[in-house]
């Protein structure tokens, strides 16, 4: 019989499955009020179909620009957790509030006249040195930086080891959302990544030397070919063209060395 | 031989004339510096506060790092690193309601009750290498001289963390003895350089030193012996202060331990960043032709 039935309008009976599985409901807690939201929702997403409106705080909604923050705890674990709220999906009785900004003085500074001596970042940042080594910034961080370890470096003038350890880091804010000693961590790691970036990593100097010989002619010839070449002609260059392998080393070469 | 070694930050910026040194003489001896993976700050002061357990948390989760890496014993280098791990590394041994609390608050997965033994650097050449082998190993004798040991407070105090005698220490004028230097012993030598008073009482500062220097200057000295950068810098501007308030005062040459270490097994000046000392003590160590260049040195036991 029932089979009968099912056969007679099996897409509709899916249809009705499947809304069944959808409707169904988890309830998660907003600035402690009870919802019931739809398994599977990011908490962004829960929120929005709990009916706020979201105006700040919901940057990028892919995970990169540190603007959803979020802390919640779960009925039993003593532990605060972090998420950003575009990425973690809820999970049931979650309590959960968002911290889209979180205030953190930034120094100001004219970059063109900063070295990369330690002391100049123990000026602007003096603070630093409250840190005590508790790693609540760590255990806050959605990103897994080691933020204590970056502080770390820091405070041992070692400014590349702390551009290199925040490089995941988003700017959220959490780590100094939870600082003991009033830390600035996001700002000062920004500070560490645009001394490292402009004053420590080596300049390209043969992008220099290509540019010279850019402007001086080197591949005018070159190019006055290419634009009188038919398309046939430009079509079987661009497919018999030389591609460097995957696994080629530093020291690969083309076979056609003419545009080196 | 590889010994567990923390460097403090200080010694990573400011302070860098005070590390390498050590780093090059303890490779020449045969022992390798190996640094206490992921180190933080130790501190810098110990809390007298008991229950402020908030400020043991860097010194503790440092000696944790330690037993992680797989080490018994650890070497240091700066006086009040010294100072605070040890002390940490005491109550951690001692006291076991606030180890537990400790221990659960660091959460860096094994627990710690004080396993390590915090050394100074200056233990390891009286207590391992010996004084009679390390002046053995001396290339490049300092005779003539005339070094004021200056011991400062957190080498020696509080009694349990003392590295010497408290009342009259001698490890640093048998170290300098075993360079072929002549210490030259002073009264004041364990008075307190200011110590972080400095810091709310700036202008106190030469105030502090006066005393240290004037008595160390009046029995001969030519230059002074320290093992701290806080004892470094407190003297150092200190002195500085007096030659502007008192005419005829002359600054004198400080100098750290590893230096006069490096520059006696023939390390040369180059691993001894004198640019950072205080007192300019280059022209006097090259009046006493200490300031030649590398020589090869064989290490200890091998």
């Amino acid at each position: 019989m029932s089979t009968k039935k099912k056969s007679k309008n099996p897409a509709k009976t899916a249809v009705k499955e499947k809304r069944q599985i959808a409707a169904k409901l988890t309830p998660i807690y907003i600035m402690g009020k009870r919802y019931e939201v739809p398994e599977g929702l990011t908490i962004m997403k829960a929120m929005e179909y709990a009916g706020y409106i979201l105006i700040r705080g919901c940057g990028c909604r892919g995970g990169t620009c540190g603007a959803c923050g979020t802390v919640y705890r779960k009925p039993g674990d003593y532990k605060l957790q972090v998420a950003l709220a575009c990425q973690k999906t809820v999970e049931p009785d979650m309590y959960i509030a968002q911290i889209p900004f979180f205030p953190a003085n930034r120094a100001l500074y004219d970059f063109a006249g900063l070295t990369a001596a330690p002391e100049e970042v123990f000026k602007l940042y003096p603070e630093m040195f409250r840190c005590v080594a508790c790693n609540s910034c760590t255990k806050a961080c959605p990103q897994g930086i080691e933020v204590m370890d970056a502080i770390s470096a820091l405070k041992q003038g070692n400014i590349a080891g702390a551009a290199q350890l925040s490089f995941d880091c988003i700017q959220c804010g959490l780590c100094t959302s939870r600082c003991f000693g009033e830390l600035a961590q996001y700002h000062m790691f920004q500070l560490a990544r645009r001394i490292y970036g402009a004053r420590i990593v080596p300049r390209a100097e043969h992008l220099a030397e290509m540019v010279k010989a850019v402007n001086e002619g080197k591949y005018d010839r070159f190019l006055d070919e290419l634009k009188r070449a038919k398309e046939d002609e430009l079509k079987k260059l661009y497919q018999e063209r030389e591609v460097e392998p995957m696994t080629a080393g530093e020291d690969w070469k083309p076979k056609d060395t003419r545009y080196l | 031989m590889s010994l567990a070694y923390y460097p403090g930050c200080t010694l990573k910026t400011r302070a860098r004339n005070l590390e390498k040194p050590a780093v090059a003489s303890m490779e020449a001896l045969g022992f390798k510096l190996d640094e206490v993976p992921r180190w933080n700050c130790c501190g810098a002061v110990y809390s007298l506060a008991d229950d402020d357990l908030i400020h043991r948390v860097a010194p503790v989760r440092n000696l944790i790092r330690v037993k992680k890496q797989g080490k018994t014993e650890l070497v240091t280098l700066c006086a009040f690193c010294l100072n605070t791990l040890k002390r940490a590394n005491l109550l951690m041994k001692e006291d076991v309601e606030k180890r537990d609390t400790l221990n659960d608050f660091i959460d860096e997965g094994i627990d710690y009750s004080g396993e390590v033994k915090v050394v100074h650097l200056l233990e390891v050449l009286r207590d391992d290498i010996g004084w009679e082998a390390l002046s053995q190993k001396v290339k490049l004798p300092l005779r003539e001289l005339k070094a004021a040991p200056y011991y400062g407070c957190t080498l020696l105090r509080p009694r349990e963390v003392a590295i010497d005698d408290v009342e009259d220490p001698t490890i640093l004028r048998e170290f300098l003895k075993a360079l072929g230097a002549s210490p030259v012993d002073f009264p004041e030598s364990t008075r307190c350089c200011g110590s972080y008073q400095v810091i709310s009482s700036p202008d106190d500062i030469a105030e502090y030193a006066r005393p240290i220097l004037n008595s160390a200057l009046s029995h001969g000295a030519e230059a002074m012996v320290l093992t701290c950068p806080l004892c470094d810098y407190n003297l150092g501007q200190g002195q500085k202060e007096l030659a502007k308030k008192q005419s005829g005062f002359r600054e004198m040459p400080l100098l750290y331990f590893t230096q006069l270490l490096a520059l006696a097994l023939g390390l040369g000046p180059q691993v001894c960043h004198f640019e950072l000392n205080h007192g300019s003590p280059e022209s006097l160590l090259k009046e006493k032709n200490l300031l030649s260049q590398s020589r090869s040195v064989q290490p200890i036991g091998g």
